[in-house]
């Protein structure tokens, strides 16, 4: 860390090539409830057939509460590590090269097994839909993460242009049917108090409370993919904590809203195993336009989500490129579009492979496996930040408040989940530790001898208390 | 329709597939590997950035 890079001139095009700093607050917000707000529309419901409709609701506040944290940390690092790579970056700088890679790892399987549940989430509501014999779903499972490839290619403005408008609407879906099934007057059409009675509401117990921690986290999962925007927008200090904040609020809403509506209209039992519980909420309702309107919603807002974790996805390839913590070809930008073209590319056939060999629910369980490991870190890394470099000591564009409260509490809700993950699906679990092990051992007595250890160190800041 | 649809899918997703690896070579064979990995992280806060709090 004592090793600080001399500065550098501003990239000049056709001297230099770096990424373009064109996105605000907007976009940032774009990116994070783009990301996450699919899971409003299927992923959180499996949560009710873990430990009943009751439990999906109390994992959605507490899940809320170890997001709140997630962001609140994020927005405070990021600020200040503002480069894309987001967490990889964080890590680099705060606990060292062998957990930044490990992170960046994490970033990669989060975001791409995330695209690859989108993808297939698209194409089975298609197939569904068509209620055709004999149609399979690939064709629009490789239409998305194509398209959304391609626009990635082209440019993130546009991207995230495009990302804005797509969750919006998404987003006015759930408004709509909120709205529609008149809230404000339970037996007009929501039966909350015939579906979730004092018999059913925990049918497994507080154990089940416990197991639906697993997909409680679709609520709000990706919401820290904002921070790989950081070298992309004009302004990381301001843009970066106020489209993160603004994000978990609107996610907060949208997932009390959901909750409420489809715990109304449909059994506990069906919840927990239906794909699209809005839009079958919205077919409960008999209405043909809230059916219409639900179904473009859903389809909507997985597009939004896989088009965000491709965007996330490569800027954290890219960084390990980059740093040369992988070949340094991956580090290439388009000199034309300024996008990390090689790296969307390289990871564009391994989406869709994926997106062939895995079914839904395994993909989701990779994804969420690796944000839980990555929110684990941030738990420890805050902590690391403030030690070694306390308020005052640098320059930070947001100060989370209560600390070390929110990072306490992230790292106890991590273990909660681990424990509800392992209920589930604890083979997965260990193969999936095993594999990071392995890779690590790769890393260190292989790959690091690759790494320019000076220059890794980008941020010019003063050497870490303690040091 | 809805197999027409899912050729149409297929195809449009080669088409696009194919454009990008057409740019992609020409990219990578009109600019110098320099340029296309000269980006660097930290360069907003290495000039704009003093750290004076």
């Amino acid at each position: 860390m004592t090793d600080i890079a001399a500065p550098l001139p501003p990239a000049i095009h056709g001297d230099r090539v770096s990424l373009l700093r064109v996105l605000g607050p907007v976009h940032v917000w774009a990116l994070g409830v783009g990301i996450v707000l699919v899971g409003e529309f299927t992923g959180w419901n499996f949560s009710s057939d873990k430990g009943g409709a009751l439990a999906a609701l109390i994992v959605c506040w507490v899940v809320g509460l170890l997001y709140t944290s997630v962001a609140m940390i994020d927005s405070e690092v990021t600020s200040t590590v503002a480069a894309a790579g987001g967490q990889y970056a964080q890590a680099k700088h705060i606990v060292g090269p062998l957990m930044a890679f490990n992170v960046a790892l994490f970033l990669v399987f989060a975001y791409t097994m995330l695209q690859v549940s989108d993808a297939i989430l698209v194409g089975d509501l298609m197939v569904t839909v068509a209620a055709t014999e004999g149609l399979v779903r690939h064709g629009f499972v490789v239409l998305t993460i194509v398209v959304l490839a391609w626009l990635n290619y082209r440019g993130v403005l546009m991207t995230l242009n495009f990302n804005f408008v797509v969750t919006a609407l998404a987003y006015l879906s759930i408004l709509i049917l909120f709205f529609s099934v008149q809230p404000w007057s339970q037996g007009a059409v929501l039966q909350l108090g015939q579906l979730v009675t004092p018999e059913n509401a925990l049918p497994y117990g507080w154990i089940g409370v416990i197991a639906a921690f697993h997909f409680g986290i679709w609520y709000y999962l990706g919401i820290e993919g904002t921070t790989q925007a950081a070298e992309e927008v004009r302004s990381p200090a301001r843009s970066l904590p106020y489209g993160t904040m603004a994000g978990m609020i609107t996610l907060l809403i949208a997932a009390a809203l959901t909750w409420y509506v489809c715990a109304s209209l449909l059994p506990w039992e069906y919840l927990g195993f239906t794909f699209f519980p809005l839009y079958d909420a919205a077919r409960v309702t008999g209405s043909g336009t809230l059916e219409f309107i639900l179904f473009w919603g859903t389809v909507l807002s997985a597009v939004a989500s896989a088009n965000g974790c491709i965007n996330d996805a490569a800027r954290a390839w890219f960084s390990l490129g980059r740093d040369r913590y992988l070949p340094s070809w991956f580090s290439a930008v388009h000199p034309k579009y300024r996008t990390p073209y090689r790296s969307i590319l390289f990871l564009l056939p391994i989406a869709l492979a994926f997106a062939f060999i895995a079914d839904l629910n395994q993909a989701i369980t990779f994804s969420i496996l690796s944000g839980v490991l990555q929110y684990t870190f941030m738990s420890i890394n805050i902590i690391m930040f403030r030690r070694k470099w306390p308020l005052g000591s640098i320059r930070r564009g947001y100060t989370h408040p209560f600390h070390p409260v929110p990072a306490i509490v992230l790292f106890c809700l991590c273990v909660v989940t681990f424990f509800a993950i392992f209920l589930g699906y604890g083979s997965q679990l260990i193969a999936m530790v095993a594999f990071y092990f392995l890779i690590s051992l790769w890393f260190h007595f292989y790959r690091y001898k690759f790494v320019r250890r000076g220059e890794q160190f980008t941020m010019p800041w003063p050497k870490p208390q303690g040091y | 329709m809805w197999f027409t649809l899912s050729y149409l899918a297929w195809g449009i997703s080669a088409a696009l597939v194919l454009w990008m690896l057409f740019d992609w070579f020409k990219t990578d064979t009109t600019y110098s590997e320099d340029v296309l990995t000269s980006s660097r992280e930290g360069e907003l806060e290495a000039v704009a950035e003093e750290h004076r709090v």
